[in-house]
């Protein structure tokens, strides 16, 4: 006997692009007149060609996808937008059908992704439990045992018999999602509803799903949260296209999925010197940046030290020469800059031509989090003379978890530097 | 390994979605598995029709009153039709009674797909409980506009005026399980035309208004002959006011008989309806 609590066979979800029929019966009616004596679609613009495809471009936001869910696993689903993680979990609650394949499910399937559905704005907190409860289909009893429970989770004890339609947005996705969370299904499925609510809310509601998880009850998360899905999930599975593109433990789904992002560029060579980019006394040969063990690649965990390396040419004799190394955001704005003024082997000396390289440390746990530009700036003695490229390679920090410790919740600043705390007790 | 392939297949799954179901396939059982919700949905239905107003559930009797009043100045004073001898007050209150469960019935359960778009794209029930209570939640004003007919009637009786109530009264209950299952079937089949054209929206309010004068609510059905007395007969809602004016004011112009016409229609009203509904139902978070 399997544990399978979830058994998706082939999926498959087809839309239609563009509008579906021409949205009145009248036109409708023209279209199917004219297709019936084959003359050309009476509708189109003049000058719009008639391709034969009025139905609309088809679009598969899911493809042959096939997974299976064993009981008490914690599944996270991964992958950019429009992958088709949404798709999914509609067609898993119910809310659409496939065009093909079918799921298989043991238990009862809830899902958070309709926190707050059915809320009605005259009812009172109090009969919007009872009647949300009952949308996700929780039997009247079922909610009455909980109430107390949902109440207190809540935090709105105050404001229960009040109007939902004069709760704050914070109380109302408080209430909300206090009856999701105790629902109770076999299965739930979780769907970045971690983005609402304030950060300590955000707190209790990552609490709470870390307990179902440990309860043995089936979960499927879809998150962005990086941080999120590898403390909860076991198991994950990459989207992409439509498709399942990597599926295994979560650590190395995420990474995969990292690596699948973004067009990171952690490594730029100019192999004609002449087209790279400098002047007169100098050119860039080669930016990149290492991890720790020394390899180039474009994903750094927050926790490790990592370095940017430059290559340059210097094409006049004797020059001096120093380096500049600039940090960007990914809004543009610079974070950051640092000059190899302080470097102790060749600054400030007499350099013959030939190929040099720079190269800056930069210490474990002080980004945030992020996307990042890199910009060079070459100056001749006493900086008299310069030459600036922006925007040359661009590389990420990922989240390690190390700064975080316990909190998943969003992090304010610029830089997230690792600090030292002390706590003591001084009174009673 | 082929062996434990049949034991996963023999698993009993809770639940199997599969692209579509067949389409006489209604899966009505989900709706009694869902009754909670439905009970609630009636119930909010009610209370938020008259929160925060000063009368509440008083304007479940102000409005059929007022039109009633309108009816018998417009209709009684001014033109002056026949009423087959009854108070004109009390056969207008009579017609508007029994007609308006259907009207309701009709319109609010033809825009089922529309305007709950919301919620249907975020959860899963069975779609036909939001359809299904709003026929229930209008009965509770049906019965309470009946309550006050009742008051008028009986003071009408009391008094001396011509009414003679007959034991087709009795079949009250037939009437409104007529009335409500026809208003549903012709409720849900526009709601899933509505998916696709928003037109019919227009038209309902209209349509239902056109209907009313096609139905003996305002004239008594004696005063109707020729061509038009067969298009009115061809009305299935003809037969369900006829009989109800039959039971409690004594006067009507056709046989009963003509019910069973009603309920082939109803049935058949109904069928279409949940066939078109049930198609509907799977796809229509993608059109919508």
């Amino acid at each position: 006997m399997s544990n399978t609590v979830i058994s998706v066979e082939n999926v498959s979800k087809q839309y239609h692009l563009g509008t579906i029929g021409t949205g009145t019966f009248r036109n409708d009616l023209k279209l199917w007149w004219a297709k019936t004596r084959n003359k050309p679609n009476p509708l189109a613009l003049v000058d719009e060609a008639d391709h034969g495809n009025r139905d609309g471009e088809i679009l598969w936001a899911l493809k042959d996808v096939s997974f299976k869910v064993e009981q008490g696993e914690a599944l996270g689903i991964i992958g950019r937008n429009g992958a088709g993680k949404s798709t999914l979990l509609k067609i898993l609650s119910r809310v659409t059908t496939p065009t093909s394949g079918e799921v298989k499910v043991k238990g009862r399937i809830a899902s958070l992704l309709e926190v707050g559905t059915g809320f009605h704005p005259e009812l009172t907190g109090r009969e919007n439990i009872f009647l949300n409860g009952a949308i996700m289909g929780m039997s009247r009893a079922e909610v009455a045992r909980k109430f107390d429970e949902i109440v207190d989770f809540s935090g709105v004890e105050r404001f229960i018999d009040t109007p939902v339609k004069r709760y704050s947005s914070g109380m109302y996705v408080r209430l909300a999602f206090a009856v999701a969370a105790h629902l109770e299904p076999e299965i739930l499925i979780v769907d970045e509803v971690l983005a609402v609510g304030d950060a300590d809310f955000q707190k209790k509601c990552l609490g709470k799903m870390g307990d179902v998880a440990h309860e043995g009850r089936t979960v499927l998360f879809v998150s962005h949260n990086m941080p999120a899905i590898a403390t909860f999930c076991d198991q994950a599975i990459l989207l992409e296209y439509g498709g399942i593109s990597f599926q295994g433990e979560t650590n190395l789904t995420i990474s995969m999925y990292l690596k699948s992002k973004a067009e990171l560029s952690g490594e730029k060579i100019w192999e004609d010197i002449n087209n790279a980019p400098g002047n007169y006394f100098a050119r860039i040969h080669r930016v990149c940046i290492k991890n720790q063990n020394n390899e180039s690649t474009s994903n750094i965990q927050s926790g490790e030290d990592f370095s940017i390396e430059i290559e340059y040419f210097n094409t006049i004799d004797n020059s001096r020469l120093s380096v500049t190394l600039l940090v960007f955001t990914e809004e543009g704005a610079i974070l950051l800059s640092s000059i190899s003024n302080l470097e102790p082997d060749w600054h400030n000396k007499p350099r013959p031509t030939g190929m040099y390289v720079s190269n800056c440390f930069l210490p474990a746990n002080l980004l945030t989090p992020s996307f990042y530009s890199i910009g060079v700036i070459i100056c001749t003695k006493n900086y008299q003379d310069c030459i600036r490229e922006d925007d040359l390679i661009k590389f990420q920090i990922i989240d390690d978890g190390d700064v975080r410790g316990d909190y998943y919740g969003g992090y304010t600043g610029i830089i997230r530097p690792l600090l030292q705390w002390t706590t003591k007790k001084i009174s009673y | 390994m082929n062996s434990t392939r049949e034991i996963n297949e023999n698993e009993d799954w809770t639940m199997i979605i599969r692209p579509q179901r067949r389409w006489y396939d209604f899966h009505l059982g989900d709706l009694w598995k869902y009754r909670d919700l439905i009970r609630l949905f009636v119930w909010r239905d009610f209370v938020a029709y008259y929160k925060q107003t000063i009368l509440g559930p008083l304007w479940y009797i102000i409005q059929p009153i007022l039109s009633t009043v309108i009816f018998t100045v417009v209709f009684g004073q001014i033109a002056k039709l026949s009423t087959d001898g009854m108070p004109a007050f009390l056969f207008y209150l009579a017609g508007q009674t029994i007609w308006s469960y259907f009207a309701t019935c009709f319109t609010s359960t033809s825009n089922t797909f529309v305007s709950n778009a919301g919620i249907f794209g975020k959860v899963y029930f069975p779609r036909m409980s939001v359809p299904v209570s709003i026929v229930i939640s209008n009965l509770i004003s049906f019965g309470i506009r009946f309550g006050m007919f009742l008051l008028f009637w009986a003071y009408f009786w009391i008094s001396g005026s011509a009414v003679q109530p007959t034991l087709w009264a009795l079949a009250l209950p037939l009437l409104v399980l007529l009335m409500g299952a026809m208003g549903l079937g012709f409720g849900i089949i526009f709601s899933s035309l509505t998916t696709k054209y928003r037109d019919l929206q227009q038209l309902i309010g209209f349509g239902v208004q056109l209907l009313m004068y096609a139905t003996p609510v305002i004239y008594p059905l004696s005063t109707v002959s020729g061509v038009w007395r067969t298009l009115i007969m061809a009305n299935p809602m003809t037969p369900v006011v006829e009989v109800f004016k039959l039971g409690f004011l004594g006067t009507s112009d056709l046989n009963p008989i003509w019910l069973l016409y009603t309920a082939g229609f109803t049935l058949i009203t109904l069928f279409i309806g949940l066939a078109l509904f049930n198609r509907v139902e799977a796809s229509f978070m993608d059109t919508v």
